[in-house]
């Protein structure tokens, strides 16, 4: 039996992890839409819990509820049943402590790089000293490259700038969880390759534990420790879980060259394609 | 990145790009692929400039034989031959008594102006005159705790240009203090907007004239004890009035439909409200309330004239208004001279509001 097909054994979001060990917690989630023809059922009995400093990928088809999945989460988009809970304490909201890195960079496009990074920095951290938030934005700015672009204005940057200030705009008020929605889709992919190696650059130092939506495979494989599979809506839940057992620190060539690489990469292929 | 502020530059930013390429073409700059660029900017709107002057030249001349010969039938008709021939003489010799009062043409508007700029500098040498006169005797005045002397003569058409410009911008001020706070607050609640809407849309088609006698009831029983001359107060409240809807209704929307990733940033860093209006509503929709601000300046710019004539206040509406009634022999003229002006400064406010919005707003909209 090989790892993959043994790990396979306890997949389908049944696996059940110590209370202690749980940041985020999905439970018996559902998502309805109203419309004028009956309610639209997003997604029925999603279950997933997400271990602390797990860095977890989801991968499904276009339109099957990955993204409402997220925004709920995130607390933008209000939960139809079930709840979802970090750290054991139910959400109520948006807040800081879900940090989110949207699809598009969604800078204000009036503020520069810095701004930008300190609107949020300003936020979470409101008893620091003027100059040690500076700093902080400083300092997440310079871990994504952008050390000459402080006082840039967002609208001036390229695409992939600007979701680099995202980068550092949702690390810098260290949340709890950070959530990502496909914030590498719109960009071309070498652009796309820089962009993950930043991330899980960052993401190794601060361990922040991640939830990122994606379309993309190699990506999928690349940044997580579990890939979640989610099946096609309507009522989509939580298809089937991957785990990758690559090492960490990664590089792009180590995995490329390890033996399992390929049987993860055909499993998630397989269940898309089915 | 400091950019270094050249005529240029400035023209091309305020959206008059002729200039400069008039200048290269006098300093020898021009490229050759600019050629056919210069002609399509400078030498084609120069000639529709010719064009409609050669149009309104040949018009004014049919119009003022039409009126000629209908004055020679007449008195042919009314007193005979001979009376006939004295009018036509009468008209010939260009004497003011028989003119036919009908459309200048282009010369007689040239000449008009630069008579009302000659007579603009009569008036201020006589003011400069009187003040020197009264300088010493104001100064005591003044000590002895009396108002000063000030001078009463008749405003020259430069300075009714200012007047009018002063009641626009008081107008253009308190169009700008009423609907932009009153169209953030619309724009933020669905309940305020649904309350306000009636009053938007009853109010917003409401002709100026009508503006103009609500403020004048008002105003004339605020005013009832003072003994100020309340037409200017009137005139600018009532411009303000006729001309704040576009602001507050490009407001209201621009408020109400700002991006939605940046609102959801705003929820999920849990910005206050009012982080959330200063630091991400406002500066979002600013695009917006800066084309509603265009509009309202235009608009009261336009609606000026016509008030002014009807509060009797001093300046380019009065002006053209008296013009009309005393019908001298270059009324007409002076009339269009008017004309050109208004629209000229028309033209200049809309070009000074689309400075401003490129200075302040991310959005640059290229100037049309």
């Amino acid at each position: 039996m090989s790892i993959v097909e043994e790990k396979l054994k306890n997949s389908a979001g049944s696996t059940v992890f110590s209370s202690s060990e749980v940041m985020l917690d999905l439970n018996n989630l559902k998502k309805i839409y109203p419309t004028p023809k009956g309610d639209y059922v997003v997604l029925e009995d999603l279950n997933l819990q997400i271990k602390k400093e797990e860095f977890v990928t989801i991968i499904g088809h276009s339109g099957c509820g990955k993204t409402t999945m997220l925004s709920m989460i995130a607390g933008l988009n209000p939960i139809t049943g079930g709840n979802i809970s970090v750290l054991g304490k139910p959400i109520k909201g948006p807040g800081p402590d879900r940090g989110v890195i949207f699809q598009a960079p969604s800078l204000m496009p009036w503020m520069t790089s810095l701004q930008n990074v300190m609107l949020g920095v300003n936020q979470v951290f409101p008893h620091a000293t003027k100059a040690q938030r500076s700093d902080i934005a400083k300092y997440y700015l310079q871990k994504v490259g952008l050390e000459d672009a402080f006082h840039k204005r967002a609208s001036d940057l390229s695409q992939g700038m600007q979701q680099r200030v995202g980068i550092a705009r949702a690390f810098a008020i260290k949340p709890k969880v950070l959530l990502l929605d496909e914030p590498f889709g719109m960009l071309d992919s070498l652009t796309r390759g820089e962009l993950q190696d930043i991330l899980i650059e960052i993401w190794n130092k601060e361990k922040i534990t991640a939830v990122m939506i994606t379309h993309d495979v190699d990506e999928a494989i690349f940044l997580a420790d579990r890939v979640v599979m989610m099946t096609s809506g309507p009522k989509a839940k939580i298809g089937d879980i991957l785990d990758i057992n690559f090492e960490r620190p990664r590089t792009r060539k180590t995995v490329l060259e390890h033996d399992d690489y390929y049987k993860y990469r055909k499993h998630l292929i397989d269940f898309l394609e089915h | 990145m400091k950019q270094s502020i050249t005529l240029g530059r400035v023209t091309k930013f305020m959206g008059l790009g002729i200039f400069s390429t008039l200048k290269d073409l006098f300093t020898g700059k021009l490229e050759k692929e600019d050629f056919k660029n210069f002609i399509r900017k400078t030498i084609v709107p120069l000639a529709s400039i010719l064009l409609f002057i050669g149009i309104w030249h040949i018009g004014a001349k049919a119009l003022y034989n039409k009126e000629a010969d209908f004055k020679i039938q007449k008195a042919l008709s009314d007193q005979g031959q001979a009376a006939a021939d004295a009018m036509e003489a009468c008209i010939a010799s260009g004497d003011v008594s028989c003119k036919p009062n009908t459309l200048p043409s282009p010369a007689q508007v040239w000449d008009s102006y630069k008579s009302l700029l000659r007579d603009h500098n009569i008036i201020a040498a006589d003011k400069a005159a009187f003040k020197e006169k009264t300088a010493v005797l104001n100064e005591k005045r003044i000590a002895d705790g009396l108002d000063p002397i000030t001078y009463t003569g008749r405003p020259s058409f430069v300075d009714q240009i200012f007047r009018s410009l002063k009641t626009v911008f008081a107008g253009f001020l308190l169009a700008l203090l009423i609907a932009v706070p009153l169209g953030i607050f619309i724009g933020l609640s669905p309940t305020l907007k649904s309350s306000f809407n009636w009053f938007i849309q009853i109010f917003k088609p409401v002709s100026p004239v009508v503006w103009y006698l609500l403020v004048f009831m008002i105003v004339k029983t605020l005013l009832i004890d003072s003994n100020e001359d309340s037409s200017f107060t009137i005139s600018f409240i009532s411009v303000g009035l006729c001309s704040m809807w576009a602001t507050l209704v490009n407001t209201a929307m621009g408020v109400s439909s700002v991006d939605k990733d940046y609102i959801n940033v705003a929820k999920v860093l849990k910005l206050g409200p009012f982080q959330k209006i200063f630091k991400v509503v406002l500066p979002s929709s600013l695009p917006l309330i800066f084309t509603g601000l265009k509009i309202t300046l235009s608009v009261a710019w336009m609606v000026l004239i016509a008030i002014e004539l009807l509060a009797q206040s001093p300046g380019l509406g009065l002006f053209v208004w008296e013009e009309f009634q005393n019908g001298a022999n270059d009324s007409n003229a002076k009339i269009i001279v008017a004309m050109f002006v208004i629209g000229i400064i028309g033209f200049l406010l809309d070009r000074l509001m689309l400075t401003i919005q490129n200075w302040v707003s991310f959005d640059k909209t290229e100037a049309i």
